[in-house]
């Protein structure tokens, strides 16, 4: 791509706002669904929803090309969530295969506020963001798998989010081509 | 320096929007039928482009010319594809696309939530805005000779 980082002007707005959105919404879910798992699910699915369309805004900001491999794919994914959250997650724990990666989050300003009752242990309370992660990246036909290993809201030291790769989507063939 | 038309496609090959200023020659088909005749082209030049390249291709198809007019053609790594008919004296059709990528496609298009992806763009907002933005751009001459 031939033009690099054009600087669109950006409207910032408090984190607390959205933070305190945020948590509003699961709020709401867990008093409409009553059941932690529907409640983790549908957080999953939003953040797919969203992700499908952040990609769009993510490529026109950076004007970034195609990954050639999952190391370029999570620096892309660690300067996303420095643009949309203001955080700077670390990336590490590589496997072997360097297919499956880690975000290391210091802070994570979705949780910031937020204590988990004893009784909502299981709740993913970020699971947007996973969600969001593998909704982006299938818009880039990369097929991804992603959940939380750690987690502040539980008591680790830190959030954890795992991302591994499945495989490549391939590209649409028109209808009727043979 | 003219614009012909320009075509959106997403990457299963839906026609998103179909945009036409100074077209002289009509094919005689309908829309959806030039649509999959173009997005059916489009698919073939990209394989063989990336096919016969003696060296790594790597941004692939960018635009052909005949003598009365050229293709342009932009494809994001999301698989959104804009394809703008010009004259062939046209220069800097790229930052022209770029642009009504990012101003116009990501602004008025993917961040309504009323448009379902994957579907054909009805907004009129979009309409009215890339028109504005067409006819104000040095592309946008007057007639083809």
């Amino acid at each position: 791509m031939s033009r690099q980082s054009t600087r669109l002007d950006t409207k910032k707005v408090n984190s607390e706002l959205l933070t305190l959105t945020y948590g509003a919404l699961v709020s709401q879910m867990l008093r409409d669904f009553e059941s932690v798992d529907d409640v983790n699910k549908q957080l999953d699915r939003i953040g797919f929803n969203m992700g499908l369309r952040l990609i769009e805004d993510f490529l026109s900001r950076t004007g970034s090309g195609r990954c050639l491999d999952m190391r370029e794919t999570a620096d892309k994914i660690q300067l996303a969530f420095r643009m949309y959250l203001n955080v700077q997650p670390t990336v590490s724990n590589w496997a072997a295969s360097s297919d499956e990666f880690s975000l290391i989050f210091d802070t994570n300003p979705l949780t910031e506020f937020v204590e988990l009752p004893a009784d909502y242990q299981q709740l993913r309370y970020s699971s947007l963001l996973c969600g969001c992660i593998r909704g982006a990246l299938e818009m880039v036909q990369l097929e991804v798998q992603c959940w939380f290993t750690q987690d502040q809201l539980k008591g680790d030291a830190t959030t954890e989010l795992r991302v591994k790769f499945v495989r490549r989507l391939e590209d649409a063939v028109p209808a009727g081509e043979d | 320096m003219t614009i012909c038309n320009l075509y959106i496609f997403d990457k299963y090959g839906t026609l998103l929007y179909y945009g036409e200023w100074n077209r002289l020659k009509h094919s005689g088909i309908t829309k959806d039928e030039e649509a999959k005749l173009m997005y059916g082209m489009l698919f073939s030049i990209k394989s063989f482009v990336s096919k016969i390249s003696p060296m790594d291709p790597k941004a692939g198809f960018l635009h052909y010319k005949t003598n009365k007019y050229a293709l342009n053609y932009l494809e994001l790594p999301s698989g959104v594809k804009f394809v703008l008919n010009t004259d062939n004296t046209s220069t800097g059709i790229r930052e022209f696309l770029q642009t009504i990528y990012s101003k116009l496609w990501v602004e008025y298009v993917v961040r309504n939530p009323l448009w379902t992806m994957g579907t054909p763009v009805t907004s009129d907002l979009f309409e009215a805005k890339l028109n504005e933005f067409v006819k104000q751009s040095p592309l946008y001459g007057s007639k083809i000779i």
